[in-house]
């Protein structure tokens, strides 16, 4: 059976000897990577734009305004006239007071949430409570700045008569209530996956359920955990829309919590949505406030991937 | 002989049970917290909004009077913007999905690429709004575009669409790509018959879930500068055009009281937008996923 016939004649042989050497096909197989590798390095291309842009302008601004002006003043007035000063520390300190009003807010509730989904909850209500946690992150944050705006401060307005309309509380407190779906969430993931076994083998020594989750689940995760709550506070560092719609746009360097603040993402957004025109101080002053977030954000990140990789217990 | 002494052992452990008790109920009490949050937060918009929202508030265009405000040219222009994200960053991110699952050997390029896109999934909108000023609103000259805002919200969503093709893409079994090469076929055909085919559901749901997120992202728009009171609806891709939660934002701002009715309202629109692509991505996920 050396070359059986097919109907039409060809035989089999020729027909793949054919279909080896038709060229379309040939030059698919050989370019669709290189434009794949395109795509994929687009990706990369971004990461340059961010870097290269914000470095760009930001060397701009430092033509104008002393460096060390920017980074060790705690003045923020950058349209006040003829003498304008540039002292980030006072949006930082606003970025901050939000950030750790979030935090003390969301990781307790968080992890609260995280427990008990893992450790308690049927895995019915487990698998009905995860969802609608997940509708919680979904809102977008436009929707929290106006819920913060126009219901949390007139509560919190109640309780502490000396808050101002804008303030560092209300934001903080919504910011919190953001990122919890995302600590309860990935600290749940980091808790489910600690094995069974671990678990029984510890009530079978007769511990409680909250024993089991303390002393024995808790540190298995706790990298999860920690990354988690990282991750989100680099969350609540960049947020924006919260803070700009209920923080006010007075930065100042002081501990208060109930006056008026600006964060550096707000300060961004009140200079975009008015009209500093193109080339001016203020203009090159969004490029080097969005550096600094950029950089706080990036630490962040790096701080979450190296604590989950470096610290993961592998079972 | 009793080894065990029963009532010291329930003494000892009633306190250790109660404190099980209490702590669980504390636990409950935390994620209740968080659900009760939502409810609120959705009852407070709804009751706000509702008398506001009729068939004239969809279909009239912004005015500064709170009676007359409508969300049509938002409407259509955040409508509009996804016609431009969805195939930008879909292309994007599925091609460098498959590069990095298919084709992607274990080298230095290829693990920069891993961990740039790991990275660029923290940074900020705001950073990315910044990123679109100036490259495709200024040096691109793309001015306060359709264009410019759809390419930049399709870089702010790419990573995670890259990563939700990645773990469809991954989910295909081996033993189905080596069938196709055991019948003869290459590698750009096993890809393109086997290996999608198989992943799209996947790849759509995550793919739906990244574009709500555009769609409610106010950030970069604002930083771009997007106009807010538009009264015509954008002709061109590169025209101006304005979105709904940068209408929403506007209200939001604005001191008269009854901005806020109709912001709310805005917001009872944004939202079903975003419970209606994640009826689909959900319904996708139900009827088209297979499990290997």
């Amino acid at each position: 059976m050396a070359s059986q016939d097919l109907r039409n004649g060809q035989s089999i042989q020729d027909l793949i000897a054919k279909s080896r050497n038709r060229k379309g096909k040939k030059i698919t197989e050989k370019t669709m990577p290189i434009l794949l590798f395109i795509a994929a390095f687009i990706s990369v291309l971004t990461t340059i734009g961010i870097v290269f842009t914000l470095i760009f302008e930001t060397f701009e601004f430092f033509q104008r305004v002393s460096i060390t002006d920017y980074l060790f003043g705690t003045q923020w007035y950058p349209f006040s006239g003829n003498n304008p000063t540039f002292g980030v520390l006072a949006l930082i300190m606003g970025t901050l007071k939000v950030t750790v009003i979030a935090v003390i807010v969301a990781v307790p509730i968080g992890l609260a949430a995280a427990i008990y989904l893992s450790e308690y909850a049927s895995d019915r209500a487990r698998r009905s409570i995860k969802p609608v946690l997940e509708v919680l992150a979904g809102v977008p944050t436009i929707v929290y700045g106006f819920f913060a705006l126009t219901f949390v401060t007139p509560i919190l307005q109640q309780l502490i008569p000396s808050l101002k309309i804008f303030n560092a509380l209300s934001p903080g407190i919504v910011v919190g209530i953001m990122i919890i779906p995302m600590i309860a969430s990935l600290s749940e993931d980091a808790m489910s996956s600690v094995p069974n076994s671990i678990r029984e083998g510890a009530l079978a020594l007769g511990a409680t359920k909250f024993e089991v989750a303390i002393k024995v689940v808790l540190p298995a995760a706790l990298s999860g955990i920690i990354s988690s709550i990282v991750l989100a506070v680099s969350r609540a560092l960049g947020e924006t829309m919260i803070v700009s719609l209920a923080g006010g746009a007075s930065p100042s360097f002081d501990f208060s919590v109930t006056g008026s603040i600006q964060t550096m993402t707000a300060y961004i957004v009140q200079v975009s949505s008015g009209d500093a025109g193109y080339g001016t101080t203020i203009y090159y002053s969004i490029y080097a406030v969005g550096f600094t977030l950029f950089i706080f954000t990036l630490i962040m990140n790096l701080l979450a991937h190296y604590i989950s990789k470096r610290f993961r217990e592998e079972y | 002989m009793r080894y065990i002494d029963d009532s010291v052992v329930m003494k000892r452990m009633k306190t250790r049970l109660n404190k099980n008790k209490s702590w669980k109920a504390l636990f409950l009490t935390g994620t209740l917290f968080a659900l009760l949050c939502l409810v609120i937060l959705l009852v407070r918009i709804v009751t706000q909004g509702i008398g506001y929202l009729d068939w004239d508030f969809i279909t009239s265009f912004a005015s500064r009077s709170p009676e007359r405000a409508g969300i049509k040219a938002a409407l259509i222009g955040s409508i509009y913007m996804m016609c431009i994200i969805a195939p930008v960053s879909m292309i994007l991110g599925v091609s460098t999905a498959i590069y990095l699952e298919e084709y992607a050997k274990k080298n230095k390029i290829n693990d920069f690429i891993r961990m740039n896109i790991s990275n660029l999934a923290g940074v900020p909108s705001i950073v990315f709004g910044l990123l679109g000023l100036t490259i495709f609103v200024r040096a691109l000259a793309l001015g306060k575009s359709l264009l410019a805002a759809g390419f930049t919200m399709s870089l702010l969503i790419l990573p995670v669409i890259i990563v939700a093709a990645q773990e469809a893409i991954r989910a295909v079994p081996k033993e189905q790509r080596e069938a196709s090469y055991g019948m003869g076929a290459t590698k750009w055909q096993t890809i393109t018959r086997v290996v999608l085919p198989a992943a799209i559901p996947g790849i759509l749901t995550g793919s739906i879930l990244a574009l709500s997120r555009a769609i409610g992202e106010t950030a970069p728009l604002v930083v771009i500068g997007i106009p807010v009171i538009l009264r015509f609806l954008p002709d061109s891709l590169l025209s101006e055009f304005t979105a709904l939660p940068m209408q929403i934002y506007d209200w939001a701002k604005r001191p008269q009281e009854e901005f806020l009715y109709v912001a709310s309202a805005g917001i009872i629109i944004l939202m079903l937008f975003l419970v209606i692509m994640n009826s689909i991505a959900i319904f996708i996920r139900n009827k088209f996923s297979k499990r290997y």
